[in-house]
């Protein structure tokens, strides 16, 4: 077997070159210092990713994008497709926990300041891909066609809408026309499966080649301790811990989709109230409670609630561009006031998510994932004298 | 030697050419990009006006149990709101802040938005939470018809 597998690769290995590759793979290494599990988090957002796309293309053998059909196909595969109510359950989880893994691992590489050079292009995509993992959240989020997600594109639609100068085009752009209707959905539709998979296998693809050719970025405070212990073979050491991680996940999202089944709710009437409690998923949930907390009102012509809507919109930006605006960082290796501003932020979406629940929970969610994290660095953590170089 | 050669090194007849390269690429550029800018915007699709609906009876049972209802004016949302069997309202049901739609709320006479909690008196004004405009208000008229035990509201642009 051993052998027929050798000759295999020969094969392939006398076509397309396959020994640098190879080379490389053996020679990875990824460094050891006490926060090496952060590196551990994009490898497991990656995970849920490959899980969306597996889970989505069989979503697709069923779903029908039409007002009249959607919602209905929906419900034939959540009741009469044999399993059609796990792969939605798992679609809609694994969609959550990417969007949670990726906030993690983003705010871990921001404190770990792990965007200064060379790394800023690694950053960017990161970045990007996590604006177009929102995209994805809210295109897919209309597809039911049921009253929730009616009223959260309504709204979110809106949102566009009310930007100075452009909005207008933006929001006939997005809904496909001044209202959200069949158009919408087909656009929506296109833009979930096709426009969206599109544009992030490139982002995906540029930032997952950087982390490959430039390495995992040591944080400046433990460069120290890094350059002392020995790095961790990334095959087989580090891959198994992430295999490890993954099959966990696989067992975490199976056990959430199989207790805790995504609801259908009723479908869309574009002619029916907002249903009481609306909300959107958790991850929109600290700007829509500052949208609820912004009074009504115009400032020169311009009403209040453009001002968060602008804002929100400044903040993405500048976080997309953190790798040049923290020049201290390359300078000194330090940079305390981006890690305060940093701290700031997290605290304001946390502390505005919880709010927007009324509700202990977003808090006790980061205690949680603090506190696992530990645990996890606990057991993966490597004695130099294990010998694994 | 003919002084009339033109020669390839010339920097003037170098750059002409570039520009002629450039101008031609950046057309070609232009004319891929604009069908598509325009494709993706949507056409606008004209509607026929609305000025008049009947909005059934006011013995409607959807209306007595809620106090109010949703109809349809053309392609807007309309809440006509029953107080009494003689003092029936209609405004624009469309939330003045982010487009969500607004219902009745019977035991605080007030309307109100489930998005982000916008309030309005009875009169359509916006009087808490994020709103920044007054609903639009339609006209209302009770029209008794043949036959009919009760009188049909009958909704009108105001």
């Amino acid at each position: 077997m051993r052998e027929r597998l050798r000759k295999i690769y020969r094969w392939f290995d006398e076509r397309i070159a396959l020994g640098p590759v190879r080379e490389f793979a053996m020679h990875k290494t990824v460094p050891v210092h006490r926060y090496s599990v952060f590196y551990y988090l994009g490898g497991m957002t990656l995970f849920f990713f490959v899980v969306q796309v597996c889970t989505g293309i069989l979503l697709m053998l069923y779903y029908r994008p039409s007002p009249n059909g959607a919602f209905e196909s929906v419900e034939f595969l959540m009741t009469t497709v044999p399993f059609g109510w796990l792969l939605r359950s798992i679609h809609s989880w694994s969609a959550n926990l990417m969007i949670f893994f990726a906030f993690v691992h983003m705010a871990s590489v921001f404190f770990m300041k792990g965007y200064r050079k060379p790394r800023e292009l690694t950053w960017i995509t990161g970045a990007l891909a996590l604006f177009l993992a929102f995209a994805f959240g809210f295109s897919g989020y209309l597809l039911p066609w049921n009253q929730l997600s009616f009223f959260a594109t309504r709204v979110g639609t809106d949102i566009a809408g009310v930007v100075p100068g452009v909005g207008h085009w933006v929001l006939r752009f997005l809904r496909g026309g001044d209202r959200i209707t069949g158009g919408t959905l087909s656009r929506f539709y296109g833009w979930h499966v096709a426009i969206l998979p599109a544009l992030m296998t490139f982002f995906l693809g540029a930032h997952l080649l950087l982390v490959q050719t430039l390495g995992m970025s040591v944080p400046p405070s433990v460069e120290e301790e890094a350059a002392k212990r020995r790095p961790m073979r990334f095959f087989p050491n580090f891959a198994m811990r992430d295999l490890f991680g993954w099959t966990v996940a696989l067992g975490v999202l199976a056990s959430l989709a199989a207790w805790f089944p995504w609801e259908l709710g009723v479908k869309a009437n574009q002619f029916a109230p907002a249903p009481a409690g609306i909300r959107p998923e958790w991850y929109f949930m600290f700007m829509f409670q500052t949208l609820r907390l912004v009074p009504g009102g115009e400032i020169a012509g311009v009403e209040y609630e453009v001002i968060p809507i602008l804002g929100f919109g400044l903040a993405a930006l500048l976080l997309v561009l953190v790798p040049f605006l923290d020049r201290g960082v390359v300078r000194s290796g330090r940079s305390p006031l981006f890690t305060a501003v940093g701290a700031v932020g997290v605290a304001y979406i946390v502390a505005l998510t919880a709010w927007g629940y009324h509700s202990w929970t977003p808090i006790y969610v980061v205690l949680g994932v603090a506190a696992l994290i530990v645990l996890l660095a606990w057991a993966t953590r490597r004695r130099d004298s294990g010998g694994e170089a | 030697m003919s002084t009339n050669k033109p020669d390839p090194a010339d920097p003037l007849r170098r750059k002409v050419i570039n520009w002629f390269l450039g101008g031609s690429a950046l057309a070609l550029f232009a004319s891929i990009v604009y069908p598509i800018a325009r494709f993706v915007s949507p056409p606008r699709v004209p509607e026929a006006t609305t000025n008049q609906v009947d909005a059934g009876s006011v013995n409607d049972p959807a209306l007595v149990s809620n106090g109010y209802k949703i109809v349809r004016f053309g392609s807007e949302p309309v809440i006509v709101i029953k107080l009494s069997d003689t003092d029936v309202r209609a405004f624009s049901a469309t939330c003045t802040h982010l487009a969500c739609i607004v219902e009745f709320r019977k035991k605080k006479d007030d309307i109100y938005c489930n998005c982000h909690g916008g309030e309005y008196n009875l009169k359509g004004k916006n009087i808490a939470g994020p709103p920044p405009k007054p609903l639009t208000p339609f006209k209302v008229d009770l029209v008794a018809k043949s036959g009919a035990s009760a009188k049909s509201i009958i909704v009108s642009r105001a």
